[in-house]
This record gives structure tokens, sequence and C-alpha cells, in this order.
């Protein structure tokens, strides 16, 4: 292997995790990290400075759709990105204390638990709201322009503390492991706190680039965003997902998900069984 | 909330084009750069590199341009990696230029409660910087 190989390797993958990643709604670090160290064996604390570099990319790089569409609940991503960012603050540093067969089983878990949520039926949301004096004290209640129904739709927000607490979790995963975190928000804000899909999906991918720029500076200050390998994951992976945004609605998305579940599944074993050894 | 949208809405729009341009000039320097990498010598290795250019660097991976002194010594030596350092930083920087916009429109909106929650995330994010140099 050579350097210009490994670079144009690793863009091609980071382009294949970017363009499947955004065909069935995941970031590509949940790809790209394994694919670094099981497939090209870059170290993985180098993999995950990589990724979340790149989940930044996707993030910064979808956003400004979302801002057009004035889908995102500004209110609610601050509030929420409290717990978040100082969740990726903790994980940032733990990535560094623990040893790495502990960041593999805990990536292996991950990827586990992402196969799952994709391939379980989609649960609806229970519409008995509690109401929460938080989401009415912090005006967190708002509404969108739905361009489908072509109306405004105002929606109430609930349980905000659930928010916070997986928040936190999400930031923690984000700072240690490199992905976004949307996986674990997206449900709970949807289902928990009752807040429409799309608004979720906009508003989880403000914080995300929020979050992964505060495990970012974590490492790229110790040292540990290696220019070599993060400038073509960075690349690739945004390339990617840009393709795939344009890809979407001309593709059969149900054969996509299901292969995409069997990657996941593959790949969450290499990873359980590199971290056991 | 709907009342005073107008306003901190532009705020939004000019967010919007600062997060566009920021990811695609930071993405830039991020290919010429390495680009450039292949080009100079004694960095990537010149056509393509050797099999011990690539062990070289991810064994030990030049990290002296994270430091001033030595981005300013790649930055003479026109090292791709000087055109790489300052790409990730921007790339980091677009989110928190849009956090440090926010304080301001929620200012503008005169509502003190997110001023302050958006300036804790604020802090949180430059906390990690200074952080990440000491740990």
């Amino acid at each position: 292997m050579t350097p210009l190989f490994f670079t144009l390797l690793i863009a091609a993958i980071s382009i294949a995790a970017g363009l499947l990643g955004s065909l069935v709604g995941v970031g590509g670090g949940i790809i790209v990290v394994p694919a670094l160290t099981l497939l090209m064996g870059v170290d993985i604390r180098v993999a995950i400075a990589a990724s979340i570099v790149s989940v930044i990319a996707t993030s910064s790089g979808a956003a400004s759709g979302y801002v057009r569409q004035r889908l995102t609940n500004l209110r609610l991503a601050m509030l929420l990105e409290i717990a978040t960012a100082a969740g990726a603050l903790c994980g940032a540093f733990l990535a560094a204390l623990i040893s790495g067969h502990w960041l593999y089983l805990l990536f292996g878990a991950v990827l586990v638990y992402t196969a799952w949520s994709m391939s379980r039926p989609q649960p609806q949301a229970a519409r008995s709201l509690p109401p929460d004096a938080w989401a009415d004290r912090l005006q967190l209640h708002s509404s969108y322009f739905d361009k489908a129904l072509n109306q405004e739709i105002a929606y109430r927000v609930s349980r905000t503390p659930w928010g916070l607490a997986v928040s936190y979790v999400a930031g923690v995963l984000s700072g240690m492991l490199g992905i976004g975190g949307g996986v674990l928000k997206v449900p709970v804000m949807n289902l928990a706190m009752g807040i429409p899909i799309k608004v979720c999906t906009a508003t989880s991918n403000f914080m995300i680039g929020v979050t992964a720029a505060t495990g970012a500076a974590v490492y790229f200050m110790r040292g540990d965003v290696q220019p070599f390998v993060t400038a073509p994951v960075a690349v690739g992976v945004l390339l990617g997902a840009k393709l795939g945004s344009r890809l979407l609605g001309h593709l059969h998305s149900h054969w996509i998900r299901n292969g995409f579940v069997v990657v996941l599944v593959i790949s969450a074993i290499q990873m359980l069984l590199k971290g056991f050894r | 909330m709907n009342s005073n949208m107008s306003a901190s809405f532009r705020v939004e729009l000019i967010i919007s084009e600062l997060l566009r341009w920021g990811v695609f000039i930071s993405l830039l320097l991020l290919a010429i750069g390495t680009a450039f990498g292949f080009i100079q010598p004694g960095e990537y290795g010149r056509a393509g590199g050797t099999v011990e250019d690539f062990h070289r660097l991810l064994a030990h991976p030049n990290l002296t341009l994270l430091t001033l002194p030595g981005f300013l010594q790649a930055a003479a030596q026109l090292r791709g990696e000087a055109l790489i350092a300052p790409g990730l930083l921007l790339l980091i920087a677009t989110p928190v230029l849009r956090v440090a916009v926010s304080v301001v429109a929620f200012y503008l909106e005169k509502d003190w409660a997110y001023v302050a929650i958006t300036s804790a995330v604020l802090f949180l994010v430059l906390l990690s910087f200074a952080l990440g140099k000491v740990g």
C-alpha cells in the first residue's frame, strides 16, 4: 500500500459511506470508522477523529437547506445542546482515557442498536403528551411550514427532561466514537417529546454539527486529527452525502435499507470480535 | 415567536450562506492540500509515494503543524498540510460561528433566557478548544 493508493481508497470508501448514509438517513461516521479500522488498519482513535470532522462537514452542508425551509427549532436545539456539548466534552476525554478495546466494544454495541432500530417496524407516537412546565416556561412550542401539506403546522413540546438526558448520552457517544448520534436523539424527540419528524431531523442536524465541533476541537488540539487520513475522509463523506440527497427519491429505499442493515450487522460482529481480542 | 421571526430569519439566512461558503472553502483547502502533499518533497511521497512512506505517515503523523511555529514553518515550505490544517480549523469553526451568531440573534429579540442558554453552549464549545490543549 502506498500513500496515494490509501488516499484514493479511503476517499472512495468515504464517498460510499456518505452516499449510503444519506440514502438511509444516518450519518457517514457509522460506516467510516469500521471501514477505516477493519479494512484499512487505521488506529481507532485516528479513525474516530477523522470521522468526527466529517460529521461536521455533513451537518453544515445539510444545514443551509434546513435553515431556508425554517424547519429548525433553534430554542430547542440550544437548550438540548447544553447537555449534548457537555456530553461530547466528557466523551472526547473518556476516549483518551479508556483502552482501544472498549472503543471497539462500544462502537459494536452502537452498530447493533442502529441495525435494530432501522429494521424494526416504525413505532407510532403515542399522541397523549403530558403537559411540560419546562417547555412552557422556555417557549419551546413552535410551528413549521409543511411543504407537502401546504400549511403551517403548530406543535407542542413535551418531556423536555427526557430530551436533555438522551441528548447528554448522545453527546458522550458522539465525542467518544466520532458519530453524530442522530440515531439516538431523533426517535426520542419524535416519539417521546412529540416533535414532528421533519423538525426533529433539522434540529438534530444542527445539534450534531455543534456537538461534533465540540468533540473535534478536543481531538484537534490534542493532535489526533491526522491531516493525511482526515482530509480525504471529510471531502469524500460530504461529496457522497450531497450525491445521496440528489439520488434520494429516485431509488427504492427498501432494498438499500435492508442492504445497509446487513452491512451494519457484519461491521458490528467484526468490531465486537476486535474488542474482545 | 412568529411575530419577530423576520429579523431573526434574516440572520438565519446569513448563517446559511456562511455555512455553505465555510464548508466549501474548507473542503477545497483539504483537497488542494492533499494534492500538494503528493507534489512537495518529503511529505506524502512524490508521485504517489512508497510503502515506506505509507508506514511512516500512519506510524508517525506530523503533528508539529498544530503549533503556531510548526505551522508557519510548514507554510514557508509550501507543504500541503499547511493548507489542510487551516481547512480543518475552518470546518470545526463553522458550527461554532453559527452558535455565536445565534447569541446575537436572541439578543436582538431581547430574549434574555436564550441569550444565556446559547452563551452557555458557546462557552462549552470554546472550553473544548482550551481543554483539548491541556488533555
